[in-house]
């Protein structure tokens, strides 16, 4: 009797954020319309990346805001702070101006959210990044991650958690 | 569950018995235009409570966003210092689209607070500390933005709506009320309006 093909459905939905230990898989991407970032070249200091929906959220409560006014205690730790979505590098130039931020907003746009993918972190019914949060050693390993129900902003506690965490 | 970090103590700026059966802390910024929104809500939530809620109010000034939230919140601490942080508080709010010098020595003089005290307060940044230390252990307890609100240590994820808010410090009271608190609908972020 034949067997089902169960083991050939291809999942069309990630099954989760990549976790805690894995290694963060390494990627190229437009921080500005005419530079990139390699984030193997971080390799030596703690890096949080977050990747996030959308530019252009509502002011107060926006996320990138919010870490932007946050960034000396992530610095602190000497930790590298990375935003991600899927919107063009020049979305992210005129959204960073606009909302005084200051730190590398990567445009994962071509192909689309192809580094979201790779970490668990892209929303294909909708077509954006979950609000996904992973701080990531000095040796490229995932130490912590964290995928925050859409519609809520995670906050940075758990940055902070898992930066202090970290083996000196 | 982001939960409040920094216990509430003596030392905050509380209105309504220590007693309370529901502690509303209330994360706010004074040049935000959502925080504006939450006031009167807060005030009409107050009332409905009564002497069963305590509110508290701790400092998150958005500097990068709002140029003036530091100094307004360093001016509502040195009328605390003074036992009149939530006169100021009020004015401040009630004023908000007139915030900056003038509007901080017009309400010390309405509040019969020395200009020249407060003048050296902003100058030598007397309350700087007290204002980071709120938003440090603010960021610490996964506030999110302006306002966040906290019930019972416990950060509202939901609107400040008049509603929402009755509806949940109902149910950290274990008094569920008919009316259902609603999830803000955007997917894109929490923030203030509803």
């Amino acid at each position: 009797m034949a067997q089902s093909s169960a083991s050939h459905v291809v999942p069309i939905q990630s099954v989760g954020v990549l976790p805690a230990g894995a290694v963060a898989p390494n990627f190229t991407l437009r921080a500005t319309p005419d530079q990139t970032l390699t984030l193997s070249d971080l390799l030596g200091r703690p890096v949080i990346l977050a990747f996030y929906p959308a530019d252009w959220s509502p002011v107060c409560g926006d996320q990138m805001a919010l870490y932007s006014e946050i960034l000396p205690e992530f610095r602190k730790f000497g930790a590298e702070l990375l935003g991600v979505s899927v919107d063009g590098a020049w979305c992210h130039d005129a959204f960073a101006q606009n909302r005084h931020l200051h730190f590398p907003l990567l445009a994962d746009f071509e192909p689309k959210g192809a580094v979201a993918h790779q970490y668990g972190a892209y929303r294909a019914a909708d077509g954006v990044c979950e609000r996904a949060l992973f701080v990531i050693d000095k040796k490229g390993i995932i130490a912590w991650s964290y995928c925050s129900p859409i519609a809520v902003n995670p906050g940075a506690d758990g940055i902070l958690q898992a930066l202090e965490d970290l083996p000196k | 569950m982001a939960t409040l970090k920094v216990p509430v103590t003596a030392e905050d700026h509380a209105q309504g018995p220590a007693s309370a059966d529901v502690t509303l802390v209330e994360y706010g910024d004074y040049e935000c235009p959502y925080c504006g929104q939450a006031y009167p809500i807060v005030q009409e939530v107050q009332k409905q409570f009564g002497k069963r809620l305590r509110l508290v109010f701790r400092n998150f000034p958005l500097s990068e966003m709002h140029p003036h939230a530091e100094a307004a919140a360093e001016v509502a601490e040195f009328a605390g210092a003074q036992g009149k942080f939530w006169e100021m508080h009020d004015k401040l709010y009630e004023n908000q689209a007139r915030l900056g010098e003038e509007l901080y020595f017009d309400l010390a003089d309405k509040l019969k607070l020395s200009s020249t005290a407060l003048r050296q307060a902003l100058e030598q940044r007397t309350f700087e500390a007290r204002v980071r230390a709120d938003f440090k252990g603010g960021v610490r307890s996964g506030v999110n933005g302006t306002p966040t609100f906290f019930i019972n240590g416990h950060r509202h994820d939901g609107s400040f709506d008049f509603e929402t808010l009755v509806s949940a410090i109902h149910q950290a009271m274990g008094t569920p009320k008919s009316a259902s608190g609603k999830l803000k609908p955007r997917i894109f972020a929490k923030s203030g309006s509803s």
